[in-house]
């Protein structure tokens, strides 16, 4: 909040002129000082004439600013032909009077000094060519040549004064380039006279790799980064990087998107990855990297979203065709249009250089997901300390574009696997690590969730199998204190499979046995009941003969009763 | 050039400085305004071609504030400037003229300080 404030009060407080240059306008915070001069300085080679040009080539055709371009090292026919081979049409700007170019010529050979003198040729020259165009803009380039060529150090250095104050009176916005010295930032100390804004160029070879870089060293009255920042001389210019690491202020999406493994997916919550965050995918040579990263890049594409997959150890061919060996075929997707494929070698540029080429192709193909394969053999051309700063403008970029991310890494055979990896994964949200178990005399692959920001997910090792489908997370065999995998957990599980049928067997055997003895008690029931039905009968049997008996009987009794009584 | 002609000893001078001697000299000294700078140029190198190059030389003086587009043309960045056009090589002297020893071993009339006696 409070930091906000000042800013909004340094900017008022400072007019700024925006250059136009990619990315210098966001490190500057607007551009340079309007109505100022600004003093570039760098070695021989490290881009000042054609940053000092861009801004007036920007300035002509962007902000309707025309520009003056005093070149004291070149001739016109040289910078437009330099300027031609970036795809600036300088020619083209001069007759349509937007630019206008003037080559002071000094050849200390023709001078010949014959007393006190001044400038004052050189003020007439820029006076009559910023009238003639009506110029908002200046270029001096290099304005130091004139100390090689007037030998009075003395007049020039209070004329140089002179001119610095005439442009600033002007209210020309002037950049003012320089060779760098040895403990100065100009070989001839320009910075006494150009102090509201300096930046140094640079241009450094390391292992090979030759790197760019600009740094804001002052800038009165305002605020800037200080940083020193990459840049590139591309085919559209000069691009000053990063353009968004100022701040961490990207929106948090939460919207959720498959990792294209249904079983990871489950794992992160049963959701997949947040839109828009980072993902890193590490582990040692071999373990499927790759293969997650593919299946993330084909789900996306089946949801229509564009992708694009930057491959730093195969070609594009080979990506292709490894892909298709687990069932994951990415040729229709490249010919819809939604994934590209650039593979290059690292060691084909510096970092610095990968990085502007991605922003290119990202601004250029607007991908939803960018997979990056891997990060870590760009640490190949570079110290492990500058690739880290590097990604995190690549991940901060990424961010700001609200682009799914997924990033692997190849983690040596000895290293710590959770050793940070190339020093980026605390930028990273989603961590899955992916290792080798060997037990048994085989290699397993074993995979688990390191770490998830702002999500559930599962604490489960699971083991990852690469099948000619795809890949599958499986539950490895857990308990009895040990965890198996491979064919140990194949054994096990048999083994488990033998137990359970026996025991269904068993179980199965009893309930028969158990129904055979129901059958036998149903039918003594049966035999029992039709003995009682036997002895029942008898019983009456026996009743009636008693009744019959009886009946003889009391028959007899009265036949005889009645045979005596007679 | 200059040092072969410069270096050349009396007798051989006697040849050198006779041929120049018809040669004409074409000189435009480039001045900014009428400065108090300006003004003893203008009187110094009359003066110095009155001396030296009487009948043979055609001076004309520029006020390059008039002429922005000449400063262009003829390379100037200091004011004053003296461009020696003619004879060759084109050389130019910057500042009010006043030192005329400097001023004539550019113009291949006196041979180069220190040099001189053989």
């Amino acid at each position: 909040m409070n930091k906000k404030t000042t800013n909004s009060r340094t900017t008022e407080s400072i007019p700024k002129t925006l250059s136009g240059i990619q990315g210098l306008d966001e490190i500057t915070h607007g551009g340079l000082p309007t109505g100022r001069p600004t003093l570039i300085c760098g070695s021989a080679g490290c881009g000042k004439t054609l940053l000092a040009m861009e801004f007036l080539m920007r300035g002509a055709t962007q902000y309707g600013e025309p520009g003056v371009f005093m070149a004291f090292e070149e001739n016109e026919q040289d910078l437009i032909l330099n300027m031609r081979s970036l795809g600036f049409d300088l020619k083209k700007l001069i007759a349509q009077k937007k630019i206008l170019l003037d080559y002071i010529h000094i050849d200390r050979q023709e001078i010949e000094e014959t007393g006190e003198y001044d400038l004052e040729g050189l003020f007439i020259r820029l006076d009559y060519a910023i009238k003639s165009i009506g110029a908002k803009r200046v270029v001096l380039d290099t304005i130091e040549a004139l100390f090689a060529g007037l030998p009075n150090e003395m007049i020039l250095r209070a004329e140089l004064r002179r001119l610095f104050r005439w442009l600033k009176d002007r209210g020309m916005t002037a950049i003012i380039t320089g060779e760098s010295g040895d403990k100065t930032l100009t070989r001839h100390g320009l910075e006494e006279y150009v102090a509201d804004c300096v930046m140094t160029l640079d241009h450094r070879v390391q292992n090979q790799m030759s790197t760019r870089r600009l740094r804001v060293v002052k800038y009165r009255g305002t605020v800037h980064g200080t940083n020193e920042y990459p840049f590139l001389i591309g085919e559209a210019g000069i691009s000053v990087l990063p353009v968004t690491s100022l701040g961490l202020n990207h929106e948090a999406s939460v919207q959720r998107i498959s990792s294209g493994i249904p079983k990871l997916d489950e794992m992160l919550a049963g959701k997949g990855y947040y839109r828009g965050s980072s993902v890193l995918v590490s582990g040692s040579p071999g373990v499927g990297k790759s293969s997650i990263a593919a299946h993330f890049i084909d789900a996306a594409c089946r949801r229509g979203e564009r992708c694009q997959l930057f491959a730093y150890e195969e070609s594009s061919d080979q990506i292709m065709r490894n892909m298709r060996s687990i069932g994951i075929d990415l040729a229709p997707w490249i010919e819809k249009g939604l994934l590209q494929i650039h593979a290059v070698r690292p060691t084909l540029c510096g970092i610095e250089s990968h990085l502007v080429s991605m922003h290119h192709k990202i601004g250029a193909f607007k991908p939803s997901v960018v997979v990056v394969d891997p990060i870590s053999s760009l640490s190949i051309t570079q110290d492990e300390a500058e690739l880290k700063p590097t990604l995190m403008r690549l991940i901060d970029f990424l961010k700001m574009q609200k682009i799914t991310a997924l990033f692997t890494s190849l983690v040596s055979g000895g290293m710590n696997l959770e050793d940070s990896q190339v020093g980026v994964s605390s930028l990273m949200d989603t961590w899955l690590l992916l290792r080798n178990a060997e037990t048994n005399g085989e290699r397993n692959r074993t995979f688990y969730v390191l770490k998830s920001r702002g999500t559930a997910h599962s604490n489960q090792i699971r083991e990852f199998v690469i099948t000619n489908k795809g890949v599958d997370l499986q539950e490895i065999y857990l308990g009895a204190d040990k965890t198996l995998t491979g064919s140990a957990r194949a054994t096990q599980e048999a083994n488990e499979a033998l137990a359970e049928q026996r025991l269904q067997r068993e179980h199965q055997r009893r309930l028969q046995q158990l129904d055979r003895k129901r059958t036998t008690i149903a039918a003594q029931i049966i035999a029992l009941e039709a003995e009682m039905k036997s002895d029942e009968e008898e019983m009456k049997s026996f009743a009636m003969q008693e009744e019959l008996r009886q009946k003889t009987l009391s028959n007899e009794r009265r036949t005889m009763s009645r045979l005596r009584g007679q | 050039m200059k040092k072969r002609a410069s270096v050349k000893s009396n007798a051989a001078q006697v040849k050198t400085a006779e041929q120049p001697k018809d040669e004409r000299y074409i000189l435009r000294l480039y001045i900014a305004g009428s400065t108090p700078r300006s003004m003893q140029a203008i009187l110094n190198i009359r003066r110095i071609c009155e001396e030296h190059l009487k009948g043979r030389y055609e001076l004309v003086v520029v006020d390059v504030y008039q002429q922005p587009t000449l400063a262009k043309g003829e390379q100037i960045i200091a004011a004053p400037t003296l461009v020696k056009k003619l004879p060759l090589p084109l050389r130019r002297f910057i500042g009010d003229m006043s030192n005329e020893q400097r001023i004539l071993v550019g113009l291949d009339l006196r041979p180069a300080e220190g040099k001189d006696p053989a």
